[in-house]
This record gives C-alpha cells, structure tokens and sequence, in this order.
C-alpha cells in the first residue's frame, strides 16, 4: 500500500472524563491499526487526557440516561438498574468516586481495556496527538505536565491535518 | 472445527472491542507474508471487526467460524 492510498483521520477529543475518554483513543487505535493516519487534538477538557497520570472520573449527575448497575453478586443483582435520583448523585459526597470505581471495575469484568492501555497503543502506533494552545493557556496548562511526544497546535493546525483527511469527528 | 494449518495462534477471549483487532494486528505485524494466524475470540462483535480490519489491511481471512461461544479466524498474512 503506498502513502497515497492512506486513509486519513482527524480527531478533536474535547472531554476529559472517564465515559468520553473511550471514543478518541479506542477509534485512533484502531485507525491506526488499520492503517491509517492519526492526528487527536485534544481542547477545553480533553487536555487532561494528555496528562502524564490520566485521572479521568466519570460524573453520573451530567449523564441521567447511565445505566446504574452492580460489577459485581449474582448476574440477577447485577442487571438491576438502580433508580437514583438526580439530587443525590449530584450532591453526596464521594459519589463521583464512587461510580468511576464502579465503571472502571464493570469495563475489566467485560475485557475493556483501560485509556492508559489504549493511549498506550496510542504512542506506540504512532497517532500524531496535539494539545490546544489557547485552552492551555486559559485552563493554565503546561507541556510538561503531558506525556512525551505531546505537540502544541492551534485551530490552524487541526485544520490544515483535517483539510486531508478522509475521517474527520468531533468527540 | 477446521482443521487448518496455522503459524501462530493468538488467544482474545474475554477481550472486548477493540482489543481483538488491536492485538491481532500487533500479533500479525510480527508475520511473514503468506503465515497463517489463528485467532480466538468470544466477543461477538469481532465478526464484523475482523473482517473490516482484514479488508483495510490486506490481509485474508481463510476461515472465520463459531462454534456457540468461541468465534475463531484463519487470518493469512497479506
């Protein structure tokens, strides 16, 4: 296959939490294992996915149509969706923490593999990952807090890579 | 089940998507042209997965079966 019959995707990741942290690395992944090229821009919240340490938590409160299930007691006790209101997930302490841990037990029961593994294959597979320079700058980011490899663009940039490409999405 | 000779085998089972794809590819670029792998999985969804990511790659599927549970690909190195 030459370089001209290479299939282009450009990404911009813009949420850094837990749930939206899947769809960018898991499609450049395997982009990339199918031989494409692969260019993330990472924006607004999305920056955090570039941190060394991801620390990404998942906030049921902003997502009323999460299913809330069990990881774990007979298959019965695990299909039961719990009916939690919207005030309590929103404002009980810990909650947030609480259902990371929970989501992040049920993705390993199910053989999902972590966002540090998938960023991981990532690096590895040579997608091209950018940080925002104008979110950096408001949010207080630094290059050095992010992984090696990071480059910093801007919306020219992005542009520019997504000018060619064949597979273009916003997440 | 085939009976089909192969070079290498890899075992995806309990892996969900994309982790087939992803390490069947890892697995294949270690080939040679014309090597056969085997691949084992149980996710249901890697019937459509597999055979889009052979299609793309240039890679051949000789024999891709189910026996219930296990989802099984012949994967010739293109």
């Amino acid at each position: 296959m030459n370089n001209n019959d290479k299939k282009r995707m450009a990404l911009i990741a813009s949420k850094g939490t837990l749930d939206w942290a899947y769809p960018p690395f898991i499609l450049a992944s395997t982009a990339a294992a199918m031989d494409m090229e692969v260019g993330v821009f990472f924006t607004f919240y999305g920056l955090t996915l570039l941190n060394k340490e991801i620390d990404a938590k998942v906030a049921p409160h902003t997502n009323p149509a999460m299913p809330m299930k069990m990881p774990f007691g007979p298959k019965g006790f695990q299909n039961i969706e719990w009916p939690i209101p919207n005030v309590i997930m929103g404002n009980v302490p810990g909650f947030e923490t609480m259902a990371t841990s929970l989501m992040k037990k049920t993705f390993k029961n199910k053989g999902v593999a972590t966002i540090e593994e998938l960023r991981a294959i990532c690096i590895e597979s040579d997608v091209k990952m950018f940080g925002c320079q104008m979110t950096m700058d408001v949010f207080g980011f630094e290059q050095e807090q992010f992984f090696e490899g990071t480059d910093i663009a801007g919306a020219a940039s992005f542009l520019e890579f997504a000018a060619n490409a064949d597979i273009t999405l916003f997440v | 089940m085939s009976d089909i000779n192969f070079d290498q085998k890899l075992d995806c089972r309990g892996l969900s998507c994309p982790l087939p794809v992803l390490k069947t590819k890892k697995a294949m670029d270690e080939m040679t042209v014309g090597t056969v792998l085997k691949m084992v999985s149980t996710d249901p969804g890697s019937k459509n997965d597999v055979t889009a990511w052979a299609k793309r790659t240039g890679n051949e599927i000789l024999v891709a079966e189910n026996d219930g549970t296990d989802f099984v690909y012949f994967i010739k190195k293109g």
